[in-house]
């Protein structure tokens, strides 16, 4: 349904995503894990041709949604020559919704990009819309503003403002960092729910291991701009190959209960154009060789349909 | 343990108005909470947000005022100290904020945001031994001190919240509250500032009061958990023995929202979730009983009390255990 052929986005000399490449197919979560700055985001942005401007931009590679290049497009052009509509949901529920409008407004609004209806009828499709994502008394909160509802409620209204376009592929840039364990729990439910109902093919992305764990099918690890470890969540979590990913995995708080201290990643990551020449983990690295510093690591396939890109990835025993 | 504890909160009840359709409504958001804070221990609660958690570190640091109630610090009361005394408790009791952006003042430095404690109770002789201690204290949580020169826009995240550490053991204090100190962090900068939190205590021989709705986190740093739900305590116990063990249905469902690795752990499509209930409709019986797979029609009706369970030292409120 969408697929990342060698994206690179650069500012000025620097490559903030480094030939980044996936693919998700229809009713399927791909989740894209890494810490702040590894350039998560920026790929989502890119995909929804989203990239702030002046600032960064596509260097190369291309976005396929549905077979067709929409690299170059305006996401209204995108619209005008009717591709296949995805749409984003973003972390803060409450800094994307417009304060001084009523939910039911801002809902009608995304309903009439896609399709020519009246206002009432676009107001019927809004209360199904809040009913689509389990808003309790539909009709009545369609008139209700952002701050009288709570964060896990806003963040089901946003879902449905990005519902409102029947998007093929949802993008969700960490649409449950800001929530309680609880809701974020209703939301992950909610969202693995309409990926199924409606077919779509969802961009999950997060920092948290645990988030990935439970909900998604296949996963990318990001570190500085590139994806070191691509393949199904359960191969990933019974034998990852890339160190990072491992480390990652070991800072989880739920991993070292009863421990006196918790696994942490020494040092910081790079900064786009501080990269070494080598593997741009390797000072991080606890599976370091002397030839790390000096030779980009090659994109092993350590199994079938997952790739390692680390010169001496892990090996778990039992594992062929 | 037969001494005094350090910290002794009784029966603390804090309301705040609500406007609503033209109405004002009280809403109870801590209602009626009982804990002890024993010197040297880790004491977290947990629960999900308006649960009243962060009311009840508010409360007792004076930043909310409770209505009802007593907090006993070292068998002083704090609720009603004032003057000096009040000073001296507000060097005693710190607290580390959860938004590690909105809690530096963005126009002073560094050095002054970690000073300003100090300065304001004349814990500081000269300007030499200020500059020192800031600089000490910055090292101590593991920053450069030459961050005292610097503005909060210039820091990132994992290392503000070092910042807001800093300034909570700067004149080293008896307890600390940490409120969700760690909850705007990326997991592999959270792991840093826990293990930093845990090292501090040790070194300075801190008591906290650790506030979280992450039990996981909880179940790392603390000694004792309380868990609350919608401003009350419904269960309490040692970490590892209430973990191992959870009795109350609440600390259960709590304990399986958890993010971990694991196939059984998997949210499908048929997964079922329910939604906390509103804060100004409260059911006259136990708060948890529309969310409560075990609730009976008494449940419904009257509210359980917190109850000893056993002679483990565990305290449940709930009618079905």
């Amino acid at each position: 349904m969408l697929s990342v052929e060698n994206l690179t986005v650069s500012v000025g000399p620097f490559d903030l995503v480094s030939d980044v490449s996936f693919s998700i197919g229809r009713g399927e979560i791909l989740g894209l894990v890494g810490e702040s700055g590894s350039g998560k985001s920026m790929t989502s942005l890119a995909v929804m041709g989203l990239l702030p401007r002046p600032g960064p931009s596509i260097r190369s590679g291309r976005v396929l949604l549905d077979g067709a290049d929409v690299t170059p497009l305006e996401p209204w052009q995108r619209v005008e020559h009717g591709h296949v509509p995805m749409a984003m949901i973003f972390q803060e529920p409450m800094t994307s919704l417009n304060p001084v409008r009523r939910i039911g407004d801002q809902i009608i609004e995304a309903v009439q990009v896609r399709e020519k209806l009246s206002v009432a009828q676009a107001r019927v499709r809004a209360r199904e819309l809040l009913e689509q994502v389990r808003i309790p008394d539909a009709a009545l909160q369609l008139s209700a503003f952002p701050h009288q509802l709570s964060g896990g409620m806003r963040q089901r209204v946003m879902i449905a403002v990005a519902l409102a376009c029947r998007p093929q592929v949802l993008i969700a840039d960490e649409p449950t960092t800001a929530l309680d364990v609880t809701v974020q729990f209703q939301i992950l439910g909610l969202l693995r729910r309409l990926c199924d109902e409606l077919h779509m093919a969802m961009l999950f992305i997060t920092h948290d291991m645990g988030v990935i764990a439970q909900l998604a099918d296949r996963l990318a690890v990001m570190y500085a701009g590139r994806v070191v470890e691509t393949a199904s969540v359960g191969a990933v979590f019974d034998a990852p190959s890339h160190p990072y990913s491992r480390a990652l995995m070991d800072c989880m708080p739920m991993h070292s209960m009863g421990k006196r201290r918790l696994a942490t990643i020494g040092g910081q990551a790079p900064r786009p154009g501080t990269l070494p020449k080598g593997c741009a983990f390797a000072p991080r690295c606890s599976n370091l060789r002397d030839t790390c510093h000096h030779i980009p690591p090659p994109r092993l396939l350590v199994a079938p349909g997952h790739e390692a890109l680390c010169a001496y990835p892990l090996v778990t025993e039992g594992v062929t | 343990m037969t001494s005094l504890p350090l910290l002794d909160v009784q029966d603390l009840k804090t309301s705040f108005s609500v406007r609503r359709a033209g109405r004002t409504l009280r809403v109870p958001a801590v209602d009626g909470v009982s804990l002890t804070l024993a010197a040297g221990e880790v004491l977290g609660i947990v629960g999900e947000s308006g649960c009243g958690k962060t009311t009840v570190g508010r409360s007792v640091m004076r930043l909310a005022k409770a209505d009802s109630g007593k907090v006993l610090f070292a068998g002083q009361d704090v609720l009603h100290a004032e003057g000096a005394d009040l000073n001296q408790m507000r060097i005693d009791i710190r607290m580390v904020f959860q938004d590690p952006f909105a809690s530096l003042n963005p126009r002073r430095t560094i050095g002054h945001s970690i000073g300003e404690a100090g300065d304001i109770n004349g814990a500081f002789d000269s300007s030499l031994e200020r500059a020192e201690k800031i600089a000490a204290s910055l090292t101590a949580v593991g920053l450069d001190p030459s961050f005292a020169n610097r503005f909060p826009h210039e820091l990132s995240g994992g290392q503000r919240q070092r910042v807001g550490i800093a300034r909570a053991v700067l004149p080293v204090p008896k307890i600390v509250i940490a409120d969700e100190p760690v909850s705007a962090l990326d997991v592999s900068v959270q792991a840093q500032v826990l293990n930093l939190l845990m090292d501090l205590r040790e070194d300075l021989n801190l008591s906290m009061i650790f506030i979280s709705h992450d039990i996981g986190v909880i179940g790392f740093v603390s000694d004792r958990v309380a868990v609350m739900y919608m401003g009350r305590i419904v269960e309490s116990d040692d970490t590892k023995a209430l973990l191992a063990a959870p009795a109350h249905p609440y600390t259960k469902a709590l304990m399986e929202a958890i993010p971990v690795v694991g196939a059984d752990r998997r949210i499908l499509p048929s997964t079922q979730v329910s939604e906390p209930p509103s804060q100004f409709q409260r059911a006259s019986g136990c708060a948890y009983a529309p969310r409560c797979p075990l609730a009976t029609a008494e449940c419904r009706e009257t509210a359980p009390l917190l109850r000893p369970l056993g002679a483990t030292g565990r305290l449940v409120a709930c009618h079905n255990i």
